[in-house]
This record gives structure tokens, sequence and C-alpha cells, in this order.
């Protein structure tokens, strides 16, 4: 058996590296996975507090544990213990079962994500990764799309109205930026030819060589770099989906009075809020993989260190990157003000899928164009895109600005028996008062001789 | 091109505060020191014999805008005497649920009787306990002070007392220093102030309005 960390390379795992995993290594996986995602949150909690504390000129938590980094462990601690108020009118299983699905659909979205290659685990030749399926990413899509469920059903289990009108803004947003965050994962999945989360990864190792037009070019071996409208949109989808800041439209402390967990407390108040840091973190590990290279370290430093991939050592960049997007997180929260929900629904809907499906289209031309057509067929091709894009461009109808009419057209252009307005060129008469008042306090400067003023005195 | 980059300028700025010294301050550890002339709680200052030399007379309590003091006056009688001269301040009450600390009482008092600490820690945890009496309002017994009531210790009449406060205040040691004061008066109550002062508590913060 070789050990793998002092093999100086690499070691990718194969769809067959998760069925030969024995049972324990599945089950000490799977316990580390669970143990790391709550450390995680633990820590993602002060890191965001301090984060945004040191943007607001302010030290943030410093008090529970060494520089205040276990704040967010007593807070966790406390919370259960806090007093239980269930509602009257509370459905009182859908109550119970709604937090339990999102963290649940939390924890299990993290069973896809790879942490490194493959590894030697108590002498077994194991994958940093739970498990891993030919269609992982549609198993990560599949349960953002099951943590909806457990915000609606808490806003309506909740017999409360504001939960309610909470729980239809948080699944509206969040179902339509799955839409985007969705879509920019087709892009990724063209480029890859893989839907499984650690052949993507693979893919990434490397830049492929393409021919542009008689130029052998190698791509950048990321694809936020060879897709980089894709890594924007998801970017943006991710912070959408997962309501966070600009986007915490359901949540909106200063608006509304908490979204869909406004009826919960204590314990099950604490599954929401595990949930949606793990939510956070599930975002930026998927970013990762997808965008980033996943766990191999960023090029300079392959270039000089030939071992950076191999075993453990992956895990390093892996949590490197994920907390880099996590600062993205923190940052944009302490940066930008809150949208306005139609404004928010608008860019999704009419910016975002528009964007994303144009740029996919363009991606299937280039790939097709790359491997089907011949030299003479691309530019006829090409030829004919630009022709068709002016001809759109020149036919497009123009938004043609109604002429602004002046106040005075307007004025005239009132019907009949209209309300009486006051006169453009109004001027305000002086109070009749105000003379009154001047006089007053002339005569009593000359000092009681109030002779010669007097008599401008009006009573 | 202006606007689209101007939408990115917040996130420069937000990063650029991460670099920057806190602006907060440690409060419950190292409490800051307020200016010498803060308006923190009040004092009912004593003359130095222990003599109050609140009179009773309620112009504090007239010049009250939030209507946070409540005086009643009491006459002193030569068996029973808290102050000299004829009056003294029989029930005297701050509300500080009410007080603004403007200082307009401060301003109103004539015999310097009434000043301002430099306390500020004046949170309680009911409505009852933010209502302060003499018992919390009157300055401690220092050293050479007698607890009224006892005779007039420093002269025959009420005048001494008051003449004798430009140069030997007791406990409203500052508060008597005018702008115009000469060097020598200064001195003299600066070194009454260090001679008498017990504690923070005393310190003096209502100078030169006279």
């Amino acid at each position: 058996m070789t050990d793998v960390i002092l093999a100086a390379h690499a070691v990718d795992p194969t769809l067959q590296t998760f069925e030969n995993d024995v049972w324990w290594i599945s089950l000490i996986k799977l316990f580390g996975v669970f143990v790391l995602l709550l450390l995680l949150t633990l820590f993602t909690i002060v890191y965001e507090r301090k984060v945004v504390a040191r943007m607001a000129v302010r030290p943030g938590p410093n008090q529970v544990g060494p520089k205040g980094w276990l704040q967010s462990l007593t807070d966790g601690v406390k919370l259960p213990f806090k007093e239980e108020i269930i509602p009257k009118t509370a459905d009182k299983v859908v109550y119970f079962i709604a937090p339990v699905i999102s963290a649940t659909v939390a924890f299990t979205a993290f069973s896809v994500i790879p942490f490194g290659g493959v590894v030697n685990m108590f002498g077994q030749q194991t994958a940093l990764q739970l498990t891993d399926v030919p269609v992982s990413v549609l198993v990560l899509l599949a349960c953002s799309s099951m943590a909806v469920y457990g915000v609606v059903l808490a806003g309506w289990a909740s017999g409360s109205t504001y939960p309610l009108l909470g729980g239809l803004r948080s699944s509206a947003q969040m179902i339509s930026y799955e839409v985007a965050m969705g879509l920019s994962i087709v892009a990724v999945f063209m480029t890859a030819g893989s839907m499984s989360t650690s052949q993507i990864v693979a893919a990434q190792a490397h830049g492929s060589p393409v021919n542009i037009f008689g130029w052998e070019v190698t791509t950048p071996s990321w694809y936020a770099v060879l897709l980089l409208p894709s890594f924007i949109i998801y970017c943006i989808a991710a912070v959408g989906e997962t309501n966070r800041a600009p986007f915490d439209l359901p949540e909106a402390e200063s608006e509304l009075v908490g979204g869909f967990h406004t009826e919960y407390s204590s314990f099950k108040f604490a599954l929401f809020f595990l949930a949606e840091y793990i939510n956070m973190i599930t975002v930026s590990a998927f970013a990762t993989t997808l965008f980033l290279g996943g766990w191999r370290a960023p090029w300079p430093i392959t270039w000089f260190w030939e071992g950076a991939n191999s075993g453990y050592f992956a895990v390093i960049w892996f949590f490197a990157k994920v907390l880099l997007l996590l600062f993205g997180f923190i940052w944009l929260r302490a940066t930008l003000p809150r949208m306005r929900y139609d404004q928010f629904m608008r860019f999704g809907w009419k910016v975002l899928i528009p964007v994303n499906l144009v740029w996919i289209l363009f991606l299937s031309y280039v790939k097709i164009a790359n491997n089907e057509l011949s030299q003479q067929a691309k530019w006829f091709s090409i030829i004919g895109i630009v022709v068709v894009i002016l001809l759109v461009a020149m036919l497009w109808p123009a938004a043609r600005k109604p002429r602004q009419i002046s106040i005075e057209e307007e004025l005239a252009a009132r019907p009949p028996g209209s309300f009486p307005v006051p006169p453009m060129d109004l001027q305000v008469p002086p109070s009749p008062r105000a003379r009154r008042a001047v006089a007053e306090r002339a005569a009593a400067l000359v000092g009681g001789d109030s002779s010669p003023v007097s008599a401008d005195k009006e009573v | 091109m202006g606007t689209f980059t101007g939408s990115f300028k917040g996130f420069g700025v937000t990063f650029a505060h991460m670099f920057r010294k806190v602006i907060t301050t440690d409060y419950p550890f190292s409490p800051p020191t307020p200016a010498p002339r803060y308006h923190g709680r009040h004092i009912l200052n004593r003359h130095p014999d222990g003599l109050e030399k609140c009179i009773g007379c309620e112009l504090c309590a007239w010049a009250c805008p939030a209507d946070a003091i409540y005086v009643e006056g009491a006459d002193n009688t030569d068996e029973e005497r808290y102050s000299p001269g004829e009056r003294y301040a029989g029930i005297y009450q701050i509300s500080y649920a009410r007080c603004i600390f403007c200082g307009l009482c401060i301003e109103a008092c004539p015999t310097r009787s009434l000043t301002m600490s430099n306390e500020y820690e004046l949170a309680r945890d009911n409505r009852q306990d933010l209502i302060f009496t003499k018992k919390e309002l009157l300055a401690p017994l220092l050293p050479g002070m007698e607890q009224p009531p006892h005779p007039m210790r420093l002269g025959d009449t009420d005048k001494d007392y008051y003449l004798g406060a430009l140069t030997n205040p007791g406990t409203s040691a500052g508060a008597e220093r005018a702008p115009w004061a000469t060097n020598e008066a200064a001195a003299a109550s600066g070194e009454a102030a260090e001679s008498d002062r017990g504690g923070k508590r005393n310190e003096k913060t209502v100078e030169g309005a006279v």
C-alpha cells in the first residue's frame, strides 16, 4: 500500500473509489462531516460578527473565550435551554417538521462536497468526500429545493400572518434564484462533461487546449475564469438563495418581524439558524468545487510545491477558498443596503436568467464549432450570427419616452370644473402681525421714549 | 462607466475600514474619564464644619425644566440646626427618571449647595431607586466635619459662612472659582479641594458660573 501523503501527486477519486469504501470508513466520514459542519457554523457566526464589526470600526465579540471566539458556542448552548413557545393556532406536526426539514437537507447537501483527493485513512484508501454519485450536483440542487419546503411549511404551520407572508416571500425568492443558480451550473456540466462533483474537480486540474482560428490556446483551468459569466451569476444567485444581505428580504429585521421563523423559539429556532449558516457554507463550498478548482491548490503554490495537492493537504486549500468566499458574503452584508423586493425579483427573472440563457447558447455554439464544424462552416456560422444579431438590434422596438409636458401645459389641459390649484407664481404676502412686532421692538429699543414710533403701531 | 465603478466604491470603503483603529471604549473594564465639567449626578454640598449648604429656597426646583426636583423647606432652630441661617431643606429629592442634566439647577443655586459630579452610572432596576433623596445626594462627611444637627462652628451668623465660603468652600471646592477670581483665591480653593477631597464623588465640576 502506498503512502499517499508522501506521494507528491494528487490522486483523483473515481466513482469506483466510493463503492469500495468499507462501512466504518463511511461512518467515520459521516461523523466527520457532521462535526465539521457544526464547528464551521459556530466559527462562521463569530467570523461574520467580527468582520462586520471591524468594517464598522468596532471590535466585535471579545469576551467569551480567547478573543471572543467561543461566543457562538455559548449562544448555541443557551438557545436550546430557552423557553419554547408554540402558538395556539400552530399546526403542531408541521410546525415541528419544518425546522427538521431545513436542518436535515442543509446537512445532506454537504455529503457530496469533495474536501480532497484519495487519502490513506486508517489503512484504507478513500476519498475525502462522504459519497459521490454520477449526478451529485443534482443532489445538491435537490437539497436546496427541499429547503424551500422547510421555509414554506414553517411559515404556514405557525398559524400567524407575519410568518405566512415571510414564508411566501422567502420561498418566492429561493425558487426564483434557484433557476438562475441551476442555469449557471449548466455551463459547468457542458464544459466538464460530468455531474459528479469529484469529476468536476478533476476536470479543473488542467486547462484544455483549444483551437481558435488556427491558434492553439490552453484555457485556464478554473471554471471561474473560463466561465466567468456563469461564476458571477452563480455568486449573485447564491446570495439570493441563502437569503443573505443585500437580498435578505425574508428576514429584513428593520422592516419585518423576522420572516418565516417569527413564531419559532428555543431549539427549533436554533435549527433554522443552523440551517441558514450551513446553507451559506454549502453554497461557498459548492462554488469552490464547481468554479474555483475544488480542493486543488491555486497555481503559484503548485508551481513551487509539487505535493501541495496530495493527501490531507488538499483540505487546507479547500477551506482557504471557502473562507474567502464566506468573507465575500460578509463583505456584501457590510457594504450594501437591502434591495427592494420588486427590483430584486426583476433582477432575478429579467436579467440573470436571460443573460444566463444567452451565455449557455453561446457556449454550446462554441462547443459545436470547435468539435464538429469545419473551418469554412465556422466562418459562415459566425457571419450568420452577426447578421442575425444586427437585424434583431435594428428591428428592436425602441422604447420612446413620452414628451415631458410642462406644468403650464398640464394646467391648461385640465378639464373645466377641476379642483382649483394655487397660482404658479404664488408669493406669500407678508403677515400683518410681523409689522406690528417690528414696530413694538423698535419702541422698546429707545428705552421708554416711544413717541416717534408708536404712531406706527397697529392694534 | 463612472456610475459602474462608483457602485463598487463602497466595497473599498468597508474593506479599508477593517484596518482602522476601533473607536469603541472598553467600557466596563476601563471606563472612560469624562470631561472635568461633565454633567453627572448631583451633590448637595456641606460647609467645612458639616452643616448643609442648602437653605431650602426651592430655586433649583423652579429652574428645573423637567420638573425633576422636589424640595420642602423647614426651619432651623438653635437646638436643631442643619444649615446656617433660617431654613434648610427638610425634604430634597431629585428624580433621575426625569432629570435631563441641563445644569440649570446648578446655575440657580444661590449658595453653591447643588453641584454636579462626574458620576454617570445611574441605571437602576426600578423607578423608585431613581429618586435620589438627601441620603444619596448629600456629600459625605469628610474629616473635620460633624453630622448635623449641630450649632454653627465657623461664625456667629450665616453671613460668616457665606463670606468664608469664598476661601474655604468645603465640599463644593472649585465651584466657587470664577474666571475673574484672583490667583490667591484659586490657589486657596485648590488647596481646600486637595485637603478636603475624599473620593471621586466629591470632585466638583461647575466653575466660574457665579
